[in-house]
């Protein structure tokens, strides 16, 4: 993993579970599989803290572990999957636009809670959605369930491996880790619950109780006095297919495009016609973007999508976006001519670009040591002269893609450590906004008039206003920002992941 | 490979054309130091893409942000004592729910162990009805060990003191794989019954306990 990737999970995971997993998960990163005493030893911490933080990270299938010989159990991190918190957004709001607020909520319980019984997350749904609808109203389990259900078929959420039940009443001495297992067939299967309630309004009086502490109330409520039926099949988002749902996305958002310019040059009605449609496939076909293939005239023709060479477009457009925004046009035509030609000498970047030489040169070298494009040596004879070699600019697509993707992750812990040094800065003045809202709250409930409210307001004068106001937008910059890069980090990681398989 | 200088004359061992600059033209300056940390860009970068699904993704990232602190899963570190105790501060304390991991699910050195005094006896009837007659060799050992300890840690040196934790840490993880053989249903039963929120007080919420607890003599990490 690069410092810049082990930088960037130290950031996520202290935003998201604080300092103490955040050291326990980055040292295992960085050291790959170790068993728990070591990790105590070697980080400093005490056995117990290690234990919570190592319960955490497996929680949310950060981190696996794995029984070796003489029964040490080590325990080791997935660093993508540390990444992946960055997506959480995304995949809450696709979830969103395929199932409404329901679906939505779901994943979100998954994804925060890392893994759940079906049966906790439809009632945790349950109850959150009946809190945002009208007095009175209440959302019934079933629903919840159906769209559960469908999440399931749709592969969005998937079952999480379990222990095999044990046939032998006493096996003998205790594995000292238990052993995970799951089929194929089993990853989909909801089981046969039979639901039934509505989701609970938390009450008012709940609310007021806040504040005392809840340890002294008994650890099993009413709720839980009946067995769980589901008890021991847990469910956790399945993020693969999710990025499958991404990557179709943007190879159709990628084509609509494309078909918008064809569109405009061609007159045809509104209503597409079998005629249009096989025009339209042949224009595709035809598209030097390749992302339709045709594959035979079974059929009348049959048409293939060339999943990889999408895929390879896709990040190919994305380095040419990136040079043109970094250098300039010029540059871009430079970058795109060499791409197209695979293999060109300083002249003939000369000619045919048609800039003049001098400028052509800087450009090239600013592009080499930006490492978009690269030299390729040929040698005429064979002691490698360099005054009688050939020195060929070419663009690596694939290197130059990990540059880029490594340079995203360096750009996110960029982000986060400003938007993260934009709030402790105003931290003062952030708690005091927020020690106002909380009075006024309270005015509020138990019925202030204006003038008093008014009066509280106040407190924060003007110039700190602006102050907030200032620091808001900056945040919010800094936070859409990074779900931005991340869109670019998807496509390069899929492309990549995509050339690394077939090789 | 040998550059010969050319008897005191500067001579390219490559053709200097090929790179693009003419002969005898002037060469760029040499660079000196580091390029500067925050370049001036000629290119303004694009701005960001706006939109509804944007505005809907960047407030769901915002309240994630919040909402993860308040988790159960998030394991808040002690802080320093604040300058000036706020009144509202007690009133702003969000209540955390607790968490219990599915223990079936995880190795079994993830349990919490408990090492204090009080569930001494108890651990130790638990190992007594749960085992056979092997024990009572560890047994010995560690009660031979607690009689030294008692006569008092000054009298020995640090280095005996280091020997007899680290022989008694050896023979307290033998007792403990052991015990958890045959007797860690009574374990569980114990920690269920002893106090209602078991796990949560090893789960310190307060940042008294920090530090206090010496954990399974660190001094050594013996595996």
């Amino acid at each position: 993993m690069t410092q810049a990737e082990i930088k960037l999970c130290s950031l996520l995971l202290q935003e998201h579970f604080g300092e103490i997993v955040e050291k326990i998960g980055v040292h295992l990163i960085r050291t790959g599989s170790q068993p728990l005493r070591v990790i105590a030893h070697d980080t400093g911490t005490s056995l117990d803290q290690v234990k919570k933080a190592l319960c955490v990270l497996i929680q949310h299938n950060l981190v696996i572990y794995q029984v070796h010989k003489r029964g040490v159990v080590e325990y080791e991190a997935q660093c993508s999957r540390v990444l992946r918190m960055l997506r959480y957004p995304r995949y809450i709001y696709t979830a969103k636009t395929l199932y409404s607020d329901t679906g939505e909520l779901i994943v979100e319980e998954l994804l925060l809670n890392g893994k759940m019984t079906m049966s906790a997350v439809v009632k945790k749904v349950a109850d959150r959605l009946t809190e945002t609808m009208e007095d009175g109203k209440t959302m019934d389990y079933a629903e919840v369930s159906n769209t559960f259900v469908r999440l399931a078929d749709t592969h969005f959420v998937q079952r999480c491996p379990w222990v095999p039940a044990t046939e032998n009443s006493d096996p003998g001495p205790l594995p000292p880790a238990p052993i995970l297992v799951i089929s194929e067939k089993d990853m989909y299967l909801v089981p046969k619950l039979s639901l039934i309630g509505k989701g609970k309004r938390r009450r008012s009086s709940d609310e007021d109780a806040a504040g005392e502490p809840k340890a002294k109330r008994p650890k099993h409520n009413t709720d839980n006095k009946e067995p769980i039926p589901d008890d021991g099949i847990y469910w956790q988002a399945n993020l693969d297919r999710f990025h499958q749902h991404f990557r179709d996305q943007a190879i159709v958002s990628a084509v609509a495009n494309r078909m918008d310019q064809i569109f405009r040059s061609l007159p045809v009605g509104y209503n597409i016609s079998k005629q249009v449609l096989d025009q339209y496939l042949t224009l595709l076909a035809d598209d030097p973007l390749e992302f339709v293939g045709k594959s035979g005239d079974s059929g009348g023709g049959m048409y293939v999508i060339n999943l990889h060479k999408a895929l390879g477009s896709l990040a190919t457009a994305t380095l040419e976006s990136v040079v043109q925004e970094r250098f300039g046009s010029r540059c871009a035509r430079i970058f795109r001519l060499v791409l197209q030609k695979k293999h060109l000498e300083q002249k003939q970047v000369e000619d045919f670009a048609m800039i003049p030489a001098k400028e052509a040169k800087d450009m090239l070298y600013k592009m080499l040591s930006g490492n978009f494009i690269s030299l390729q040596e040929i040698p005429k004879t064979p002691d490698h002269a360099p005054s009688r070699t050939f020195y060929l600019y070419t663009v690596n697509i694939l290197s130059a893609a990990r540059m880029l993707l490594h340079r995203c992750y360096k750009s996110i812990a960029n982000l986060i450590e400003r938007r993260q040094f934009e709030t402790k800065e105003n931290k003062r003045l952030l708690e005091k906004s927020q020690r106002v809202e909380a009075i006024i709250a309270s005015m509020q409930a138990t019925g202030a008039e204006d003038a008093q409210l008014q009066e509280i307001e106040e407190m924060i004068t003007v110039p700190e206003r602006q102050q907030l106001e200032t620091l808001k937008r900056n945040v919010n910059k800094l936070d859409a920002s990074e779900i931005q890069v991340d869109e670019t980090i998807f496509l390069l990681e899929s492309y990549i992941e995509s050339t690394m398989k077939r090789q | 490979m040998a550059g010969n200088k050319g008897r005191g004359r500067a001579a390219y061992t490559f053709n200097i054309e090929a790179v693009g600059f003419g002969r005898g033209e002037k060469l760029p300056d040499v660079v000196l130091k580091p390029p500067p940390l925050f370049p001036d860009t000629d290119y303004k970068p694009v701005p960001l893409k706006a939109g509804e699904g944007e505005d809907y993704m960047l407030a769901l990232k915002q309240e994630l942000r919040e909402t993860m602190k308040r988790m159960p899963y998030y394991i808040e570190t002690p802080e320093e004592k604040q300058d000036i105790e706020r009144y509202s501060k007690r009133y702003m304390k969000v209540y955390k729910e607790e968490w219990i991991p599915d223990w079936r699910r995880l190795p079994r050195e993830m349990m919490p162990r408990k090492k204090c005094k009080k569930a001494g006896p108890k651990s130790e009837k638990a190992k007594d009805t749960g085992k056979g007659t092997s024990l009572t060799n560890t047994a010995d050992v560690l009660k031979k060990i607690e009689e030294l300890e008692k006569r008092g840690d000054g009298e020995k040196s640090d280095e005996e003191n280091e020997e007899k934790e680290g022989s008694k840490e050896k023979s307290k993880e033998g007792d403990e794989e052991e015990d958890d053989d045959a007797a860690e249903q009574e374990e569980y039963d114990e920690e269920e019954q002893e106090e209602e929120n078991d796990y949560i007080n090893s789960y310190f919420e307060d940042g008294d306990d920090f530090g206090a607890d010496s954990d399974d003599n660190m001094d050594e990490a013996t595996y």
